[in-house]
């Protein structure tokens, strides 16, 4: 099996807190890898992991190896290139102070891309994937934090998608969006696998479950388990997260 | 119940006399606090109106005539285009202040020139790429050069940097627009600093991971992120260096060599608006026409300031509606 990302013993600290602790999966290439659980069970920390973003929290410390396509993210030199193979969308939208077209624009620009036909072409595929090119067809060259919350968070997603990552991490990607766009969205995911990795973190556990191939239960910094999402949701190993799943956590 | 009735009823009728109080006061306390806000606007004013009143008799022509021989009325074009400023003239004075003008935009300029991009770069490097100990320590050194005063400033400019330019560009004299823009700048840099770093740090970090994780070096997520994000902050803490620049008088007094005539090079001795009230309005004659060209210089400094504002503010809105577009 080849797997895109993979965590050997990793731990991860910030200062004396500890964030995630000896974690071990292997995601495999062109899934969609759910993850869930509570708040500050270490979710946002491992998507951080894999790209080093961990590196601007500077009390951040991460011990293990994470293996993205094979190589160890620690070893890799030009870290600008990692991070440009995996697209990220937080969970609060942040439209940068550039006009729509840029924000999308931006990555593939700096790869290299500089036809303006082709660029053009991109930024529509990347806007109609995130269901945004309807609503802003008409006015590219406006500010892209002029846009409401709703519609910035579906531009982070277009971003994310410009560079043609490897691997797309969304980190509660629907807090901002209708429930209605939400679901176009997930169609758009489900068809995405087939060119990317999808890392899903989300709270809405039945996102997870209608989605994810497989689906990863954090606790508390700690994997309780993680599996084929149907046994996840039906018969996990743990009680923990029997309790999550169906409800009754706490 | 009965018993306890009378007793909460004082109680309460106390707590009730306690409350109109407060509520009687409340409209004094209203009428104060809108009193301080417009008090603001009231010293501007009261400023505008004492310089402009002062100033006036300058171009209406002087009411008790002149004394022996003197200038009656100014010519507002000599004011504005002569560079001759020969106030105390016995056989004919000559106001003009483009000499002047051409100083304080001169020393402005230069030290700006100097100032913002020092200014932005350490701002920049504060809030972005130093961290701990160093951080803190020059925090802490760049308030402490905003609290020297003016007159170190130009005591500085007039016996250290004074010899080092003679000996470095072998003019006779040290005191010039390079001087004064050179101290300028470092008295502007710890404001443009302190309120660009400010500005900087309200970008929410939400800026600078997307910005990251979208393959950007830390100079692009400055330069593409942090700039747009900021730049209403960036744009005042320039506008106050500029405005600290304008306004500086003890300190361009000492450095800028205090000769009037149109400079040719950033080499030559200059003299500047402010400078020029401070050394001579003290000696003038109260009522004379130097006296009153004094105060019209302080209205020249006025539009000075409002044309500063003005432009800060069609900035702002330029590119607020290029945003809406």
């Amino acid at each position: 099996m080849n797997y895109q990302v993979e965590f050997h013993d990793v731990n991860v600290s910030y200062g004396s807190d500890i964030a995630l602790r000896n974690i071990n999966l292997q995601i495999p290439k062109n899934e969609i890898f759910g993850i869930i659980g509570p708040a500050n069970a270490g979710k946002t920390t491992f998507l951080k992991a894999i790209n080093r973003t961990l590196e601007f929290i500077h009390n951040a410390k991460t011990e293990g190896d994470i293996l993205f396509d094979g190589t160890n993210v620690k070893t890799i030199r030009n870290v600008y290139e990692l991070r440009r193979k995996v697209g990220v969308v937080f969970p609060l939208p942040v439209g940068l102070p550039m006009s729509i077209f840029e924000n999308v624009a931006y990555a593939p620009r700096r790869s290299g891309i500089h036809d303006k036909q082709e660029l053009e072409e991109l930024v529509e595929r990347c806007l109609q994937q995130a269901m945004l090119w309807d609503e802003v067809k008409d006015r590219l060259h406006m500010l892209g934090t002029k846009l409401s919350g709703g519609q910035q968070q579906r531009l982070t997603i277009a971003r994310a998608l410009s560079h043609s990552p490897d691997v797309l991490c969304l980190d509660e990607f629907s807090i901002a969006i209708d429930p209605v766009t939400t679901m176009k969205i997930e169609d758009v995911l489900s068809e995405l696998k087939d060119e990317m990795t999808i890392i899903l973190v989300t709270n809405l556990v039945q996102q997870a479950r209608r989605l994810a191939d497989q689906t990863a239960f954090f606790n508390k910094s700690e994997l309780v388990e993680y599996g084929p999402t149907e046994k996840l949701f039906t018969s996990p190993d743990n009680q923990l997260t029997y309790d999550y799943v169906t409800g009754d956590f706490g | 119940m009965s018993e306890s009735s009378p007793t909460t009823g004082q109680g309460f009728s106390l707590r009730r006399g306690i409350e109109k109080v407060i509520d009687f006061t409340e409209p004094a306390v209203v009428g104060l606090i809108h009193l301080c806000g417009w008090s603001a606007i009231i010293f501007v004013m009261a400023i505008f109106f004492f310089v402009f009143k002062e100033s006036l008799p300058a171009i209406t022509g002087l009411e008790e005539g002149a004394v022996h021989g003197e200038v009656e009325q100014l010519d507002l074009v000599e004011f504005t285009t002569s560079p001759k400023w020969i106030p105390e003239s016995a056989k004919k004075p000559t106001f003009g202040i483009l000499a002047l003008m051409v100083g304080t935009l001169s020393v402005t300029i230069l030290s700006m020139v100097i100032a913002v991009p020092l200014g932005l770069g350490a701002a920049v490097y504060v809030s972005e790429f130093a961290k701990g100990k160093p951080r803190e320590i020059l925090k802490v050194l760049i308030e402490l050069l905003a609290a020297i005063p003016s007159v170190v400033w130009g005591f500085i400019g007039l016996v250290v940097l004074n010899p080092m330019l003679v000996d470095m560009t072998g003019e006779p004299v040290g005191l010039n627009i390079l001087n004064a823009g050179i101290v300028l700048a470092l008295m502007s840099v710890p404001i443009i600093v302190s309120v660009s770093e400010d500005a900087l740090r309200a970008v929410p970090d939400s800026f600078r991971e997307a910005g990251i994780a979208l393959g950007a070096n830390r100079w692009e997520m400055v330069y593409k992120v942090l700039f747009p994000a900021a730049k209403n902050g960036l744009l005042a803490a320039v506008l106050l260096g500029i405005g600290r620049g304008i306004g500086e008088t003890m300190a361009v007094l000492m450095c800028t060599g205090h000769s009037v005539m149109m400079p040719t090079s950033i080499f030559d001795p200059v003299r500047t608006l402010t400078a020029t009230i401070a050394a001579e309005l003290g000696e003038a004659v109260r009522g004379d026409m130097h006296y009153h060209t004094l105060f019209l210089i302080g209205v020249v400094l006025f539009v000075f300031a409002f044309i500063i504002n003005l432009t800060a503010d069609l900035i702002v809105k330029g590119i607020k509606v290029q945003g809406n577009e």
